[in-house]
């Protein structure tokens, strides 16, 4: 019998927190890279919350959020999720794109890139998480939406709501140029991918 | 008035003049039930459309079959009348466009289908519903009219 996720352990939540750092921390190199500017990232957050407390983790069920969604497949099935708030994402495009950003809408060029940024930092993400764990991590390919977040979040708890009303969110931020573009990573694994995740790392159970 | 709050996975009834709210519905399904004579209204935030998916203890607000016989009893239990209560609904959308039709990816439509046949055996008649597309529903249960009003990021709110 698997231990439920809301009674972890100390030493399991730091390895959480650590795959959180070393996942967070290739895309933020890789983004830094793209944008060609520094990128710093906070101390990641591990938390095992209820479906209500998720909602107000985001700041409100039906917050607008740019969400670019990934389901991981393989040996540690799980959910992913690159989420903004539109100002962030309107910073990101324009200092990408170097367009001016003042309408509300996205335009097509603009979902591709955001889509585009998404697939690369969840990518690196996750290909660091397979290196360090020496698991096999298969994205799919990634999708995009902005809408309110609880709508779009709910993807993420869909399998785990199968077996309870707890999700375990490992959350990065990264931030450019204060905190003009501020972006999570809510990494989601499914309830039975922990105890590979801990084997692999060589946590006990 | 009072603004009941519906969580994901959650239920709750409530009496005139009071309202139930549960916001950010993707494909999650906002399932209503109304006496109108006795202004009694209960609503539950439906996420998955039968407990036979379940693989632990069941909480019956999170699954279609179990969320609306749960409702109907505890309407019921205040004096609500099956003979009387209708159904409304919205949600059930298709948040991100997939190539690929997973099972979790069609959840949405899947969770409409399972009320709408719960519905049908409880012989609940459905009388308005604001489904599927791909849009976020945020919702609010009048209990005083009955009327469900529905919320999207980009439409005016609307009454149904």
């Amino acid at each position: 019998m698997e231990r439920p996720i809301q009674f972890f352990e100390s030493a399991q939540l730091d390895v959480l927190r650590e795959i959180g750092n070393i996942g967070a921390g290739n895309a933020a190199t890789a983004l830094s890279k793209m944008l060609q500017s520094k990128i710093d990232m906070k101390v990641p957050n591990v938390k095992v919350l209820s479906f209500d407390e998720i909602e107000e983790y985001v700041g409100g069920g039906d917050r607008l959020m740019v969400t670019v969604f990934l389901r991981i497949e393989g040996d540690v099935p799980g959910n992913m999720f690159f989420l903004m708030d539109v100002n962030s994402a309107k910073n990101l495009i324009s200092y990408m794109l170097g367009a001016d950003e003042n309408q509300e809408d996205f335009d097509e060029l603009e979902m591709s890139a955001l889509q585009e940024i998404g697939n690369i930092l969840a990518g690196s993400y996750l290909s660091s998480l397979a290196d360090f764990t020496r698991l096999s991590l298969q994205p799919s390919v990634p999708a995009i939406s902005i809408d309110m977040a609880m709508a779009l979040l709910s993807y993420g708890l869909i399998e785990l709501g199968r077996s309870g009303d707890y999700a375990l969110v490992i959350d990065t931020t990264f931030i450019h140029g204060e905190e003009q573009v501020e972006g999570h990573f809510f990494l989601i694994p499914d309830p039975a991918s922990f105890t590979t995740l801990f084997n692999a790392l060589g946590v006990p159970l | 008035m009072e603004i009941v709050k519906v969580g994901m996975a959650d239920l709750k009834i409530t009496s005139a003049p009071n309202r139930l709210r549960t916001t950010g519905l993707g494909s999650c399904v906002g399932i209503t039930l109304y006496d109108p004579q006795k202004h009694l209204a209960g609503m539950a935030h439906v996420m998955l459309p039968s407990s036979d998916l379940s693989r632990g203890p069941i909480n019956v607000a999170k699954f279609a079959d179990t969320a609306i016989p749960e409702l109907l009893r505890r309407l019921e239990g205040e004096g609500a009348s099956r003979t009387r209560i209708v159904a409304k609904m919205a949600g059930g959308a298709q948040m991100f466009a997939f190539s690929a039709q997973s099972d979790v990816m069609r959840i949405g439509p899947r969770n409409v289908e399972a009320c709408k046949a719960v519905l049908t055996q409880y012989k609940i008649p459905l009388v308005s519903e604001d489904t599927g597309g791909n849009v976020g529903r945020t919702v609010e249960i009048d209990s005083l009219t009955g009327i469900l009003y529905v919320r999207t990021i980009n439409q005016e709110e609307k009454g149904i």
